[in-house]
């Protein structure tokens, strides 16, 4: 009999993310699936603010490391917390959500435990009575399904793969797990984020908007136009409340010194060496590159692309609609359109 | 100024604009013809290892590693390119460097052959290493090396590194929403998976390559065997994603009719 553990950080005064409701709702399932139950793992300055969120979730118990030397976003401590409360649970799969707080500290937690991690897990079954995560390899190339015979086993769960959780907040009952604080030598000193107006980047957001390097190139009539380029795409990125997703190939010449989309940057980047964002619809354009290319919306639902080329890898059956134009100008026009919508 | 001991974790990977299709091999899958694949160093892990030579020029005094593992006729291939980038030391272990293999191996022979470089002085110690590979793609075999080290200052996803006056680290790591934490680690030893950094890759230098090579060849000879492959594991498929859809290309139609149809796919929920 397995015994599973939904582990979560938490912030104070919020409840818990998205991605955390996700992953307990992809835990539940799992319990679910082998007959049977699971506990509550949370950490951080005040947990029981976030326990008493998903009091209803289900969980036979809810365990929580308190203290504010586990509030900050920071291996030793959250290792140490994540440690201390998968021995209290003697959990023998561990789940936790898919955030750079998850993703930074689950193998190392693994190893601390004897057992093994895997991470990015876009899927969770029962197989033969025995729990088989999905994931992906060689940046989503290809997919694969598998089994440890290992444990713990420490997954880190993808966010999108599963309807968050949804239940009354009540008081939870939860058990202090003792940790004592390691040592620490590091300290968070702050977060960077781009100005307001040059926030591309929206996990939430409905839509992904692919740029290509087509918008810096010459352009029709000879000119390169890459000042009407970047007011154009953050005029979408405004009107359509979309996220910003990027071709190596554009981000890179940012790199190499040549003239480009100043707000854009590496994190932008979509790809076999950016990132694979999970939105419900994408719109490329000025793509091209073939197949390896487009693992940058693997996870995108519904797909529409601009292109002048009609036989671009990028598109041909990667797409749901080829728009065969000028992005310059059914851009310029979709802003128009979105304006009128939004001023009503 | 301070005098690092930068070690850099890397391995080969096949060059991603190939095809890569999956196979069952004797030990579990494997890509076809895997072997003959053109393979170069994993992207990342050189994102970490020029922002170490980086590093370590803005630091007389300091030294680079390369610790790679991979087959052996692989990691050649790939060092007569990436030797004329950057100076370097390698130190070559000889094993798979496959995406199926399990993390834990692999960081152990990681760990082991670090911890078998002569010299090695952990208050100035910097591990560096991709936050995952374009393989496996696990972000999980440099927290176990750090494990094994005994190094439990961290940080993934890093696209900087600075050097406080008083010999601090300022470190920042991609989290959500394309936002930068800003962490300060007070000394080394630290462990840091790169992300992009901030450097564009270094032109090729045919006398870096000369001076390289020296090393690289013997280093190549004497790589040690290590035993990576997925003990525990049972893979019940791995395919390649089936679905091609049936694109519907719209020519000859004016922007304005093109822009209506998608601000109405857009707004329509």
């Amino acid at each position: 009999m397995e015994t599973i553990l939904f582990l979560s950080p938490t912030e104070a005064g919020s409840p818990l993310s998205k991605n955390a409701l996700e992953a307990l709702a992809t835990t539940k399932q799992l319990a679910d699936s082998l007959g049977t139950t699971f506990i509550v793992g949370l950490w951080g300055d005040n947990p029981k603010e976030a326990a008493d969120g998903i009091a209803s979730c289900g969980a036979a118990k809810f365990l929580a490391v308190t203290g504010a030397d586990f509030a900050q976003p920071r291996y030793a401590t959250d290792a140490a917390a994540a440690e201390a409360l998968a021995r209290a649970a003697a959990a023998t799969i561990v789940i936790g959500p898919a955030g750079s707080r998850w993703n930074r500290i689950l193998a190392g937690v693994a190893h601390r435990l004897g057992g093994r991690a895997d991470s990015h897990v876009t899927g969770l079954s029962v197989s033969g009575g025995a729990p088989a995560v999905a994931r992906w390899y060689y940046r989503q190339r290809m997919e694969g399904i598998l089994s440890r015979a290992q444990r713990p086993w420490v997954l880190a769960v993808e966010s999108g793969i599963a309807p968050a959780w949804q239940g009354s907040p009540g008081s939870a009952s939860v058990e202090a797990v003792a940790c004592t604080p390691p040592a620490v030598r590091s300290k968070v000193t702050g977060i960077e984020s781009p100005a307001a107006d040059l926030q591309t980047i929206r996990p939430d957001a409905d839509l992904l908007f692919v740029t290509g390097a087509g918008w810096t190139k010459k352009q029709p009539d000879g000119q390169v136009k890459t000042p009407e380029a970047e007011k154009l795409i953050l005029g979408f990125l405004r009107l359509a409340r979309a996220s910003l997703g990027s071709s190596k190939s554009l981000v890179d010449l940012s790199g190499e010194g040549q003239a480009t989309l100043t707000f854009l940057t590496h994190m932008n980047q979509v790809g076999q060496t950016g990132s694979t964002p999970r939105h419900a619809k994408g719109l490329s354009t000025c793509c091209h590159g073939e197949e390896p290319h487009t693992v940058g919306w693997r996870f995108i639902g519904e797909r529409r692309a601009i292109s002048l080329d009609p036989n671009c890898g990028w598109s041909r059956g990667k797409a749901d609609v080829l728009y065969v134009a000028d992005a310059f100008a059914v851009i310029a026009k979709v802003n128009e359109l979105l304006a009128q919508k939004a001023g009503g | 100024m301070p005098e690092y001991q930068i070690v850099v974790c890397g391995s080969v990977v096949p060059d991603p604009l190939q095809t890569l299709e999956p196979v069952a091999g004797p030990a579990g899958p494997a890509l076809k013809n895997e072997m003959m694949l053109p393979a170069w160093l994993d992207p990342w892990a050189g994102h970490a290892l020029y922002e170490a030579a980086n590093l370590a020029a803005k630091n007389p005094g300091s030294k680079v590693w390369l610790v790679a593992l991979g087959p052996k006729a692989k990691l050649q291939q790939a060092m007569m390119t990436l030797a004329q980038k950057v100076p370097f030391e390698l130190v070559a272990l000889d094993g798979s460097a496959s995406g199926f293999t399990d993390a834990t191996e692999t960081a152990t022979a990681l760990a082991e052959a670090i911890q078998a470089i002569p010299g090695l002085d952990r208050s100035r110690l910097l591990v560096f290493g991709g936050w995952e590979s374009a393989s496996r793609g696990a972000g999980a075999t440099m927290q176990i090396v750090g494990e094994i080290l005994g190094i439990t200052d961290q940080f993934q996803g890093v696209d900087g590194v600075g050097i406080g006056v008083d010999g601090s680290l300022r470190i920042i790591e991609r989290i959500e929403g394309g936002r930068h934490q800003v962490s300060i680690c007070e000394a080394p030893p630290v462990l840091i998976g790169w992300a992009t950094g901030n450097l564009p890759e270094p032109r090729n230098n045919p006398q870096v390559g000369m001076a390289n090579m020296r090393a690289i060849m013997p280093a190549l000879q004497k790589a040690k065997p290590a035993k990576t492959g997925a003990e525990g594991v049972t893979f019940h498929s791995v395919s390649l994603p089936k679905q091609a859809r049936d694109t519907k290309i719209v020519k000859d139609l004016p922007p304005d009719q093109i822009a209506a149809e998608i601000v109405g796919w857009i707004t329509n929920k």
